[in-house]
């Protein structure tokens, strides 16, 4: 009897740790990038970060603002959620409400597999094709902008944006769409008005993660965007964002340097813009979920 | 599940990156008999790596072990004792050498290699040469239009490679003369990826080590450089000749006449075998 309860105690201490390293890694991660940023806050100042020049390597000054890089990185997620909205909502409609169920079992592990395909081979077919395209199609001199990443992001967004979205409007109940449907309106304005409507909130939270995978997204932007780091709100300027711009430079940077603990803030800086995507898209999919 | 699955995946890219710091920043034991210790100029990486893993693989008792830095972090560990070989792509200063005096530490050049940058254009760009002034004008932003240059009427593409390369700071150094780089300048993560947009975009500019871009062929067309005179084409020959300007030797310091198992490694990259990689890793081999 006792020695089924150690047992017992044993094994649950094992998966109570298996579940908390998640937890463990999360507070880990936060403290090293805490300690690892700490010594750019003394020398040469947490200020310096707001500038409007990112220049780490210079024989005159080195310059540390991150204005250009946060609004590159802003830049394409705008873009690519402008893109990846209307195509992931419109796709999850169809594919949980207008199309035949021969066309679902067509659609979904298509989907599935975009969802898996590895950004770096992303970023091989935007550089090779997308970037191409894009150059021709607008008559631009150059072919790396931030537009061709926003469409390449929006092909990694918008599979989540698709799968969660069609779970939300197939959670929409059935007395709903009878309801609309016994009181005269058509299937499409039963769809459009009182189904979509209704699963709205899961909706946003699929569109906030999609925002999310954009916004961490690294290899494939590093590949297309031309990494030029200017304040730009034009869609066919070159940009750097955050992401490109930490694995571009982490793997030479001198150890310890004002240089390195910049890298670590502009990590601190996209670890909180997409904590608080998650959080308020989890708070929107919960409420959605409790409704 | 597809929650689950994003957040794990941004967890297992966190921890990626977590562990590559980890082992990034892992220091060597100095003075270890069994080793050979390399630190320095992060240009060279790439060749004094080759090198090390050749010269174990025929010399399975050896260990080398390389790291970059720069050349400044290389001499300094030099100057420390903390390296057996300081490779430097640029030479020795002398607040360096007086340092190493007061140590009484002997630095020893030998040089190992040359690096010739070459400067790109699209083919179809009409111009065929440039003054080193007029390359940095283009590169801190001063120039914009080829037409300032002599040539058409098109916006200038500027192409470098990303800040963390030691031929950014090199460039920097002797074609910019210091100055920073214009922000419009495209960081591209890998010299392939210079060579491919100039490919891509006719009115780009880029530079590329030698060796890549004698590989790319007739696909970008390397400029003839003047400093001062004649325009010279880059090559193999002229960069060993120093008439090419952008170009420099690469060094291996020691701490006085290499002796032991140090000497026979300098002596492997001094060798056909060394050379042979020297070439193979697009740099100039000093063979004669």
């Amino acid at each position: 009897m006792k020695k089924l309860r150690i047992k017992e105690s044993a094994v649950r201490i094992l998966i109570a740790g298996s579940a908390s390293i998640s937890i463990i890694i999360v507070m880990l991660i936060f403290v090293f990038l805490g300690k690892e940023g700490f010594p750019f806050i003394k020398d040469p100042g947490l200020f310096q970060l707001l500038g409007s020049k990112w220049a780490p390597v210079s024989f005159i000054k080195e310059s540390y603002g991150i204005y250009p890089l946060l609004t590159g990185s802003l830049l394409i997620t705008f873009l690519a959620t402008l893109i990846s909205l209307p195509i992931g909502v419109c796709g999850a409609v169809y594919i949980s409400e207008i199309g035949s169920g021969f066309e679902r079992e067509l659609f979904k592990p298509f989907i599935e597999i975009l969802a898996g395909i590895p950004s770096v081979v992303l970023g091989f077919f935007g550089l090779m094709v997308i970037g191409p395209v894009t150059k021709s199609v607008f008559h631009l001199s150059s072919g790396l902008t931030a537009l061709t990443g926003a469409l390449l992001l929006a092909l990694m967004a918008i599979p989540t944006i698709i799968s969660i979205s069609e779970d939300a409007i197939r959670g929409v109940p059935r007395s709903f769409k009878e309801a609309s449907l016994a009181l005269g309106a058509s299937k499409l304005q039963t769809t459009w008005k009182v189904t979509v409507p209704a699963a709205l909130s899961g909706i946003i939270a699929a569109v906030m993660l999609g925002m999310g995978r954009v916004i961490g997204e690294t290899m494939a932007v590093l590949m297309v965007t031309g990494n030029a780091a200017i304040i730009t709100m034009s869609p066919f300027e070159s940009v750097r964002t955050m992401t490109a711009t930490i694995a571009a430079e982490m793997g030479e940077v001198p150890f310890g340097s004002a240089h390195y603990s910049a890298l670590f803030w502009i990590g601190i800086i996209l670890l909180i813009v997409t904590f608080g995507l998650n959080m308020v898209a989890m708070r929107v999919l919960k409420k959605y979920r409790m409704n | 599940m597809k929650l689950l699955k994003i957040k794990i995946a941004a967890e297992i890219a966190i921890v990626g990156i977590m562990a590559a710091f980890v082992f990034g920043a892992g220091k060597v034991v100095a003075g270890d008999s069994n080793y050979i210790i390399i630190k320095g100029s992060d240009t060279m990486v790439h060749l004094v790596s080759t090198w090390a893993e050749d010269y174990m693989k025929t010399n399975p008792k050896a260990e080398i072990s390389v790291t970059g830095g720069g050349s400044g972090t290389g001499i300094a560990a030099l100057l420390n004792g903390t390296t057996d070989i300081c490779a430097a792509s640029r030479s020795i200063k002398d607040k360096e050498l007086k340092l190493a005096a007061a140590k009484n530490i002997k630095p020893r050049e030998i040089v190992v290699a040359r690096d010739g940058i070459a400067v790109v254009v699209n083919p179809v760009n009409p111009i065929n040469s440039l003054s080193i002034e007029q390359i940095g004008k283009i590169y801190t932003g001063a120039y914009t239009n080829w037409k300032q240059v002599g040539g058409p009427d098109h916006e200038i593409i500027v192409l470098s490679r990303e800040s963390s390369s030691g031929t950014f700071v090199f460039f920097q150094e002797h074609v910019l003369k210091m100055n920073d780089y214009t922000p419009k300048a495209r960081l591209m993560p890998a010299t392939s990826a210079i060579i491919n947009a100039t490919v891509e975009d006719k009115w780009s500019i880029g530079y590329v080590g030698l060796g890549y871009a004698t590989d790319a062929g007739d696909k970008v067309k390397p400029l003839a450089v003047s400093d001062g005179g004649k325009a010279i084409v880059p090559s193999e020959a002229t960069v060993k000749s120093g008439e090419y300007s952008i170009s420099r030797p690469l060094y291996l310091y020691t701490n006085g006449e290499p002796t032991g198992r140090v000497k026979i490694f300098i002596d492997y990259c001094l060798g056909s075998a060394g050379q042979k990689i020297v070439r193979e890793t697009g740099y100039i081999s000093i063979a004669k």
